[in-house]
């Protein structure tokens, strides 16, 4: 076979191949969660009655559901703080470290056919729905808070730094978390069936519902194992100060988001990899 | 120009890693109109796929110095619940396109008329074809990348995309994956015969036909 010529492959790579300059990268990241960002909010909210607005609508609807629900049972929460106040606070951080992870388990089969362009790859997916789900909770939180002040329900928070603060950090662990179980559900179909109880369990222990310091020590030494847990009470420090004793250790909170984080980005990497479009 | 250096593909299964490719090399230069025959199974489409970058080599690197399309004509590359319009929207901003620009294209192109505006799951798969062929046609490439005979509607339809894809865009490259050796002769200079993970490239694309009947004969009766 005269005419058989293997292509010669040159030593030196072709320098215009490389057109990944960091810059440009950036441009086609934002290009692509963007785009993933979009189609998600269509997917879900459609173009009908308030369309996106449910983005918000929704965790705002179960915020006041939950603080609804607690007032009109007088809910013990074991301080002065009036129980509006201390549900908005307390439900809204669980939205954050709750619904993300939910969003990101098993994301990657609705989107898979996506995957065909090449640079929609499997961490966009979760960029785009973490995106989607902090603005969610964060507008809910916003929008429910300047109400509630307005109406003279509930005080302006004494530092809002702080609330900024304790807000990242929960997000931030939100997205650790649901980078972890998104990416391990593609590993393993267990993710899935465990984070409904586990999630559903870890509510009332979250720290929504009470106060660390009103507990016995017996508890609060478990119960600070929970990265959440010191996310909240900051936030809740943040909000009411000086009314209450809050418990935290960020320090114990930053560590556990880089674990997640970084755990998280890993498994990604290996889902990436075994991903199979179509 | 596009560089497929050394590349391995291998695929986990139940009974262990199973390599699809084996140190596959593969240059195609700007404007080249490549044919890359298989039988079934062959791992046509994986090697479209890692050059296209929808999927990640095993080993080796795949390089490209022009812009790439994704595997066309699949009908796949689209999202079922979003409308027709919204998927053309989501390509648009994935490739940085002004989609104003592109809607009429793709309406007239298409001919879907209002159901544009419903569910590509609820298309038939003819519809479909029509819709993925007219959004592929909106991002310029300069390569694209063909699976298989593009059977797309009727014939009046499959007529128009030739016309599109082989005389609008006759100076792009093409890499055209297929088990028909007649479709390749009608659109292809030069061809690659892909058999048992290996790639074989020849510039006549007789020499081509000669080496991929071997093969499939030896295939076969293996």
């Amino acid at each position: 076979m005269a005419s058989l010529s293997e292509p010669v492959v040159p030593a030196v790579p072709d320098p215009a191949a490389d057109q990944s300059s960091l810059r440009a990268s950036w441009a086609i990241q934002r290009r692509v969660v963007w785009a993933l960002v979009m189609r998600e909010v269509l997917t879900r909210y459609g173009r009908h009655n308030i369309g996106f607005m449910w983005l918000f609508v929704e965790p705002m609807m179960f915020t006041l559901g939950v603080t609804a629900l607690w007032t009109a049972t007088k809910s013990v929460h074991g301080s002065d703080l009036p129980i509006v106040a201390f549900a908005i606070t307390g439900y809204s951080a669980v939205l954050l470290w709750r619904n993300m992870p939910a969003r990101c388990i098993d994301a990657v089969e609705p989107n898979r056919s996506l995957l065909f362009h090449r640079n929609v790859r499997v961490i966009d997916i979760y960029f785009s729905r973490l995106l989607l789900e902090g603005a969610g909770a964060t507008i809910s939180l916003i929008v429910l808070s300047v109400v509630f002040i307005a109406t003279g329900q509930m005080d302006p928070p004494e530092d809002i730094l702080q609330v900024i603060g304790g807000w990242l950090m929960l997000a931030w662990f939100g997205c650790g978390l649901a980078m972890f179980l998104g990416a391990a559900s593609e590993r393993s179909e267990t993710v899935h069936k465990l984070w409904h109880p586990v999630s559903y369990l870890l509510f009332p222990m979250s720290g929504a519902a009470f106060l660390l310091s009103v507990m016995p020590p017996e508890a609060q030494a478990v119960l600070t194992w929970l990265p959440m847990i010191h996310g909240t009470e900051y936030l809740r420090e943040g909000f009411f100060g000086s009314q209450i004793t809050a418990i935290y250790d960020m320090g114990y909170m930053a560590i556990c988001n880089v674990v997640l984080t970084v755990l998280g980005l890993a498994i990604i990497r290996v889902v990436s990899d075994s991903v199979i479009p179509e | 120009m596009i560089i497929v250096d050394d590349v391995v593909k291998e695929y986990q299964t139940r009974s262990g890693p199973v390599r699809v490719l084996d140190h596959v090399n593969l240059i195609v230069r700007p404007g080249q109109q490549l044919g890359v025959l298989g039988r079934n199974g062959a791992g046509k489409s994986t090697i479209i796929r890692l050059v296209s970058g929808t999927e990640l080599p095993t080993s080796g690197s795949v390089r490209r110095s022009m812009s790439v399309s994704w595997p066309l004509a699949f009908g796949g590359a689209f999202q079922g619940t979003l409308t027709g319009y919204d998927n053309l929207r989501f390509i648009c901003r994935v490739y940085g396109v002004d989609p104003a620009e592109r809607v009429g294209f793709v309406e007239e192109f298409s001919e879907l008329g209002i159901y544009l505006r419903e569910p590509v799951k609820t298309y038939s798969s003819g519809m479909r074809a029509r819709l993925a062929f007219a959004i592929s046609m909106t991002v310029d490439f300069d390569c694209y990348l063909i699976d298989e005979v593009i059977a797309v509607g009727d014939a009046r339809f499959h007529e128009k995309c030739m016309i599109e894809l082989f005389e609008k865009r006759a100076d792009r490259a093409k890499i055209i994956v297929s088990h028909d050796p007649h479709y390749v002769r009608a659109h292809c200079q030069n061809a690659a015969v892909l058999s048992q993970g290996r790639l074989t490239y020849f510039d006549e694309l007789d020499a081509a036909f000669e080496h991929y009947e071997q093969v499939a004969a030896l295939t076969s009766a293996g």
